[in-house]
């Protein structure tokens, strides 16, 4: 690797004002033999701010953006929800991403999921996240991984993860990735989906959210089985766990913690519910 | 008996948002979903007056229960 000091000459040099344009990054891979994570290191320390998040920075500090680039999110599930979850985080300049899913794409899910279209038939989900945001923002590393979350894996799956995103297909799955983060101190942005309806939430170790909104459930699907999901549900419900997930990992605003928000596109009635202050029979 | 009973996503489908119902007696809340033909199983949590409750909770004039489903997919 490069003299750091030469590296941040040029980029010096070719900044305009304190953003560096790709062009230049991709000049500074070639010159000095950097990757693409390494040279976007490099414009971070030297204070300066890829052009391609500028339009995050009225909201999103340059400081803010590098420990953006720094952090580890796993999301856990690669279809519906985590198609646009994993494409917005790449987008955002979360820079290492664990992509979990143990299928294929079908063809039943080219109505909505973001990564799918003929081409990537029969192709893994998390290997197409990976191809994906390979395209998208080279800076971001990805850690595809063809396999179901279970529990017994939690350790090695969710390692180094700020935040883990639900982007799970069953409930049975969900509570057990609940307990996985909880046994791991790692908050969690949970979502879910079925036909016009969704739910969002985050839960903090020790917070017993899921448990609670499942609390009648005893084994099978929801009502996704009977409604199924079109395609605007999944975008809808993953850009509201995006947004929780950026606000856990910079410590911004207020998350969904202790109640769940309940999105009704059908009667566009959007409801956050309070989940706290009492007991649970499954805790 | 007044009960206000607040269903939510695909609960209200066919039924109604909010609603105050007047019974005649003393009703649990598997008796109101009951009422209102909810498959006991689609019931994901229950909530009365803002208080987790079970199923067999029996309620008391002036309750609020809000029914709300199990969602699943992703």
């Amino acid at each position: 690797m490069a003299d750091t000091d030469i590296v941040r000459a040029f980029l010096a040099e070719n900044a305009e004002g304190d953003l560096l344009a790709w062009s230049h990054q991709v000049e500074a891979m070639r010159r000095f033999g950097l990757s693409c994570a390494e040279a976007e290191k490099i414009i971070f320390r030297a204070g300066l701010l890829p052009k391609r998040y500028q339009r995050n920075r009225r909201m999103i500090s340059t400081a803010q953006q590098e420990r953006l680039f720094g952090s580890r999110v796993a999301v856990v599930g690669c279809g519906g929800l985590g198609g646009y979850v994993l494409e917005e985080l790449a987008r955002m300049g979360v820079g290492h991403l664990v992509a979990i899913d143990p299928d294929s794409f079908e063809e039943h899910n080219l109505n909505r999921q973001l990564l799918s279209s003929p081409s990537t038939l029969g192709v893994g989900k998390a290997l197409a996240v990976a191809r994906r945001v390979g395209e998208v923002n080279p800076a971001v590393e990805v850690r595809p991984v063809q396999a179901s979350f279970v529990s017994d894996r939690a350790d090695a799956l969710l390692a180094g993860a700020a935040v883990v995103v639900d982007a799970l297909d069953s409930v049975e799955a969900r509570l057990e990735l609940t307990a996985g983060c909880a046994k791991l101190g790692i908050p969690l942005v949970s979502g879910t989906i079925a036909g016009w309806f969704g739910y969002v939430t985050t839960v903090f170790p020790g917070e017993k959210t899921l448990e609670r909104l499942y609390s009648r459930w005893s084994g099978g699907r929801g009502i996704e089985a009977e409604l199924g999901n079109p395609a605007f549900t999944p975008a809808a419900v993953a850009s509201l766990q995006v947004a929780e997930t950026v606000k856990v990992l910079l410590d911004l605003g207020t998350p969904l913690r202790n109640r769940v928000l309940c999105v009704n596109l059908l009667d566009m009635d959007v409801e956050s519910v309070p989940m706290d202050a009492f007991p649970t029979s499954r805790s | 008996m007044h009960i206000t009973v607040r269903l939510f996503l695909s609960l209200r489908s066919g039924r109604f948002h909010t609603k105050a119902v007047e019974y005649p007696t003393s009703i649990t809340v598997a008796q109101v979903a009951g009422d209102l033909a909810i498959p006991d199983d689609t019931i994901g949590l229950v909530l009365v007056n803002d208080r987790q409750a079970e199923f067999e909770h029996q309620l008391v004039d002036g309750d609020t229960v809000a029914l709300f489903p199990i969602v699943g997919g992703g």
